[in-house]
């Protein structure tokens, strides 16, 4: 299937609003791939970061919420702190998360509910408080 | 001399050792930290929606409690001190954020201020957020602390492991004057006499709180840091860092079980070093958490 | 005559003496018959070591100096300099190479090296010993220039060459100077006006004292060489006494026939009898015969009727002027590459596809649409507008192997001003690379992205077709990996820049090099970028490859400057290494004359006999090679010569 390009595609609502949320300029990134190439989490990832990045400015943003990628950002912003053109990826991750999240169109990545017991005791609380805040809204 | 001091709830419950340590090395120092009287979880994440106000509300107020108290706060935690760095910016710089929190805080004052007076004005980012590196750099001062060292740690070959939030964003955080390739705790550990072991994976990530989401994800960070330290023939690594402590000490159990001939390291907490240079007692330097035990390696070059 | 050789031997560091045993060389060729001295030092180019060879000179008494070092195009001019300083011919001065001819390939075998070392010196010992006293040779020079090309470059070479004090024919094809430059909107990357910039030098050049401007003209043949060139000039018809003519513009206005403007790229019509632009420079018409009802019928004859100072002529003919000067600046320019070649985007079919030059037309303000970007078909203002680079450029399998070099930066610049002209609409850039190398282009690059939204697709376009009034793009975006489709309202075409249509005849009659793809060739690609092989000829603008404003103004100056050093001397000097003929022996067969590549050979008819012109000849050789009776012999390089040489290397 081709992807059909116009003005109302790429200038998609919702992009804007990642836009808004995230305080970045999608359309600055020019697809270096350093995001992608530095990030510690990758491997996981079933879209790069800078191809997430890609997507939106091409207004795909409904593929990209329903991706793994954006629960696996650690936010460690190595991605954000080597950008060339200053486009952090980690904030543009949070904001699609928010979306996510906010309107509630998926189901968090991780439960409160669902923190295993093991975690709630052992791990330490900054790394539980921090995940549901990040994963879970 | 006094100076504010916010453990955060890590610290004040899985880090206990972190805590004891830290505070009885300043108390050497000459420096007593004075924890705040109230306080509360910061956040331990800063959101990076721009439109988040109330997610940034508990690092203000922590911050509002630092002023009534001085002009500036000591934290110890990576991740409070990244909350509380940032968001101390965002109170000075963005008007509009401001404003609305500061409308929260006084009806804070109003409710409470039948108990207790807290909040004398609004909270503008009157308060400068330290590390308590910092606070050993520049109140101290590495020099001065050398010179306080009992026993110089000799031989001993130590990976400072700097992680993700001491650093980044640099230009918020600007805790070294070299982001991707920082020195502060290479100072630090010349001071006490110890071999500084660079290694590449220094600022890299440990998986952070990947760790509750998926175990492997995560795990795969912390080991690449650990090999890597292994790899230079670092006897042990510090961190300033709870979380980060978890996930490369406590989680090398995971990577015994998944790496052939896996070498261990023991990490520690940067004050728990310090604290053995400074000859403080056994009370304040508590292992029994750790999964490699630091002691075999101290012992080896006879600091313990 | 008694020869006294001197024999020089360089270590050049360990470059030479690393390799080559040095000492034992020096020492060996004392003894060889003919040398009087011999020597050898650690750099013998720097100051201490020429000063030896000065001093050798004098003091040994030296006939001929054999310096053994690097090679003759790296340092023979130093020491020719040197040996003439000690009042030695610097004609008998000679260097044997002993450092790229053998040291370096010849490493791990030092006595072979070595060997081989004193090889080669003893045959240009044997070389310098019949080595003539030569003089440079001198021939007069009219001090004048030839810029061939009336658009920015040759504008400024023009300007630059006349500003310097000498005199400059300008000659130009076309009705008015200004060329491409003329016709664009706004230039990257500072986005001025180009009318606005140009426009005054295009009147500067037309009043300048020094200037004698001919438009309407064309290089009809060239004769001679450096310094002394003839040259016809075709002054094509008008059918206008420009010098009569008022400009008053009443012929254009009455004029019934209208045809398509070559200025405005076919967007808009001009009269057959037209200025081509508003501001053009001479602002007074010509006639276009081709399209002339007068001629094609012999009826209507308004222009001349109404012409209030009676300057329309329908009998006027061609002309040709002769002129002479010493050195010719060659700036014919760029054309595009034809969009009929690039069928697979409509090959030139669909109207609402223009070409890059059409689309600066739509941007101008005193274009067809009076600057506001409104599409071919049917006026409306496009709201989505697909840009492609690369269209023809970089595809050496259909079209032309290079890169075009600007339209990375042209096609960002018409983005960005149809974005500023149509603040709703949509600018895509399909491209293969964004290539901005130069000055501010980069960021002008990035503010294309950032303040006016542009979206650059990274995927070659594959078929751009017409339906349902659109112009349907299909492309891929290979950064994702997805094939996209865009119904675009408008696309602009990056076509390649190719030489313009006129150069390669051009070339012909200059006796001037084009390389592959019909751009003219300089000298060295990088230490002599502006001259060209053929002495007195210099290049300027995209005649030598594609190039944008900048590099076209830098290399016209560039050229200029090498005129002037031309011009800095009274008569032009030149090596006496040339062939020469023995008149006696000479047959008069010709021969010479065919192989001759600069026609530097002429034939005395009364003598019967070919004789060389050493103000031309270059010591090629070709001659000497073809000569039947073998009666032609290069100076300096004689058969003679050859012989001792080559049987001083093949001695034990």
């Amino acid at each position: 299937m081709r992807l059909r390009l116009s003005r109302e595609v790429i200038k998609d609502d919702l992009v804007r609003r990642v836009e808004d949320l995230s305080g970045q300029n999608i359309a600055m990134c020019y697809q270096c791939g350093r995001c992608s190439a530095g990030c510690p989490v990758v491997d996981e990832m079933d879209i790069l970061p800078s191809e997430v990045i890609r997507l939106l400015q091409l207004g795909q943003i409904e593929e990209v919420l329903d991706s793994k990628t954006i629960w696996i950002c650690a936010s460690c912003l190595q991605c954000a702190s080597r950008c060339p053109r200053g486009v952090e990826f980690s904030s543009i991750c949070d904001a699609l998360r928010a979306i996510v999240l906010r309107r509630r169109i998926a189901t968090p990545s991780v439960d409160a509910g669902d923190v295993s017991r093991v975690m709630v005791t052992d791990a330490p609380q900054m790394g539980v408080v921090g995940a549901l805040r990040k994963l879970n809204g | 001399m006094k100076i504010p001091y916010y453990p955060g709830c890590t610290l004040h419950e899985r880090a206990l050792d972190f805590d004891k340590a830290s505070r009885e090395c300043a108390n050497v120092l000459g420096v007593e930290l004075e924890e705040l009287p109230i306080w509360t979880c910061c956040g331990a994440v800063f959101p990076l929606t721009t439109d988040s106000v109330m997610e940034i509300l508990a690092a203000v107020r922590n911050l509002a409690y630092a002023a009534r108290m001085g002009d500036k706060v000591v934290t110890l935690c990576s991740f409070c001190y990244n909350v509380l760095k940032r968001t101390n910016k965002v109170m000075r710089e963005d008007e509009e954020r401001r404003e609305k929190v500061n409308l929260f805080l006084r009806a804070d004052t109003e409710t409470r201020d039948k108990t207790e007076s807290f909040l004398k004005k609004d909270y503008v980012g009157q308060v400068d957020v330290l590390h308590y590196i910092e606070m050993l750099r520049d109140v101290v001062g590495f020099d001065e602390m050398a010179k306080r060292v009992k026993t110089r740690l000799e031989g001993l070959r130590v990976a400072p492991y700097y992680g993700c939030m001491l650093l980044r964003p640099h230009g918020e955080m600007k805790f070294d004057e070299h982001p991707e390739q920082p020195t502060i705790f290479e100072e630090f550990l010349t001071a006490l006499g110890c071999d500084v072991v660079d290694f590449p994976m220094k600022t890299e990530c440990c998986g952070g709180f990947q760790i509750v989401r998926d175990e492997e994800t995560a795990i795969a960070c912390s080991q690449t840091v650990v090999s890597s330290a292994v790899k230079r023939d670092a006897d042990l690594i510090i961190t300033t860092c709870p979380l980060c402590l978890y996930n490369l000490d406590r989680k090398q159990k995971e990577m015994e079980k998944r790496v052939n001939g896996f070498r261990k390291i023991p990490v520690i907490y940067f004050t728990q070093l310090l604290g053995i240079a400074l000859g403080i007692d056994d009370e304040h330097l508590d292992f029994s958490d750790n999964y490699v035990d630091p002691r075999p390696a101290l012992a080896e070059k006879n600091l313990v | 005559m008694e020869h006294r050789i001197g024999v020089f031997v360089c270590h050049c560091g360990s470059n030479i003496a690393g390799v080559v045993d040095v000492k034992r060389v020096a020492k060996q060729l004392a003894d060889y018959p003919g040398v009087a001295y011999s020597t050898d030092y650690l750099y013998m180019c720097s100051d201490p070591g020429q000063n030896m060879v000065k001093d050798a000179i004098k003091e040994h008494n030296l006939t001929g100096v054999v310096v053994s070092a690097c090679s003759p195009t790296l340092h023979e001019a130093t020491f020719r300099r040197a040996g003439a300083a000690a009042d030695l011919n610097q004609y008998r001065v000679e260097m044997a190479n002993i450092r790229e001819h053998c040291s370096w390939v010849h490493r791990g075998d030092k006595e072979k090296a070595t060997e081989k070392a004193i090889k080669i010196i003893k045959t240009m010992i044997e070389k310098v010993k019949q080595n003539e006293a030569l003089e440079p040779i001198s021939v007069p020079m009219t001090h004048r220039a030839l810029v061939v090309g009336g658009g920015i470059a040759g504008i400024q070479a023009a300007l630059d060459i006349a500003n310097a004090g000498h005199d400059v024919v300008l000659v130009e094809k076309t009705p008015s100077v200004g060329g491409h430059m003329a016709q664009l909107s706004e230039t990257f990357p500072t986005l001025d006006c180009s009318q606005c910039i140009l426009t005054p030098k295009m009147v500067e050049v037309s009043q300048h004292p020094r200037i004698k401007l001919l438009t309407y003209c064309e290089i009809d043949d060239v004769s001679g060489y450096v310094g002394n060139f003839k040259v016809r000039i075709k002054k094509k018809a008008a059918y206008v006494n420009r010098d009569i003519c008022n400009g008053c513009g009443l012929c254009v206005e009455k004029c019934p026939r209208t045809v398509a403007s070559e200025f405005e790229e076919g967007l808009a019509t001009r009269k057959a009898i037209y200025t081509p632009f508003a501001q053009a420079v001479p602002n007074k018409p010509v006639l276009d015969r081709d399209n002339c009802i007068y001629f094609e019928s012999g009826k209507c004859g308004i222009c001349q009727k109404i012409c209030p100072v009676d300057a329309v002529d329908y009998e006027q003919t061609d002309e040709f002027l002769e002129e002479e000067v010493g050195a010719i600046v060659v700036a014919t320019g760029f054309d595009l590459y034809p969009i009929v070649n690039i069928g697979e985007y409509g090959g030139g079919s669909i109207e609402d596809v223009v070409t890059s030059l059409q689309f600066e037309r739509l941007l101008s303000a005193s274009g067809p649409t009076g600057g506001e970007v409104r599409r071919p078909s049917d006026g409306e203002i496009p709201k989505e507008v697909v840009f492609l680079t690369c269209v023809g450029s970089r595809d050496p399998e259909n079209h032309v192997s290079y890169c075009s070099k600007v339209c990375c930066m042209y096609l960002t610049k018409h983005a960005m001003l149809y974005k500023h002209n149509v603040h709703d609409g949509q600018a895509y850039v399909f491209y293969m690379d964004v290539r901005t190398g130069g000055k501010g282009y980069e960021e002008f690059y990035q503010r294309a992205t950032e303040e006016d939204d542009v979206l650059y697709v990274r995927g070659k376009v594959s078929k751009v077709f017409e339906e349902d009034g659109k112009v349907m793009v299909w492309g891929v975006d290979t950064l994702t990996g997805r094939k996209v489709e865009i119904a675009a309202d408008l696309v602009v075409l990056g076509l390649a820049m190719v030489p313009n249509s006129t150069a390669v005849e051009l070339s012909k009659k200059l006796k001037i090099q084009v390389s592959e793809w019909g751009f003219y060739s300089e000298a060295h690609p990088k230490l002599r970028p502006v001259e060209s092989l053929a002495p007195g000829f210099y290049l300027a603008g995209a005649a030598q490859g594609p190039k944008d404003i900048p590099d076209a103004v830098a290399q016209a100056s560039a050229s200029a400057s090498k005129v002037c050093a031309l011009f800095s001397e009274k008569e032009y000097h030149r090596e006496p290494i040339v062939a020469w003929i023995d008149e006696d022996e000479c047959s008069g067969c010709k021969v010479c004359i065919s192989v001759c590549p600069y026609d530097a050979i002429e034939f005395d008819s009364q003598k019967g006999i070919s004789r060389i012109q050493e103000a031309i000849c270059e010591g090629c050789g070709a001659c000497i090679a073809a000569c039947p009776s073998a009666t032609i012999q290069q100076r300096n390089l004689t058969d003679s010569q050859l012989y001792k040489m080559v049987s001083a290397a093949l001695e034990d």
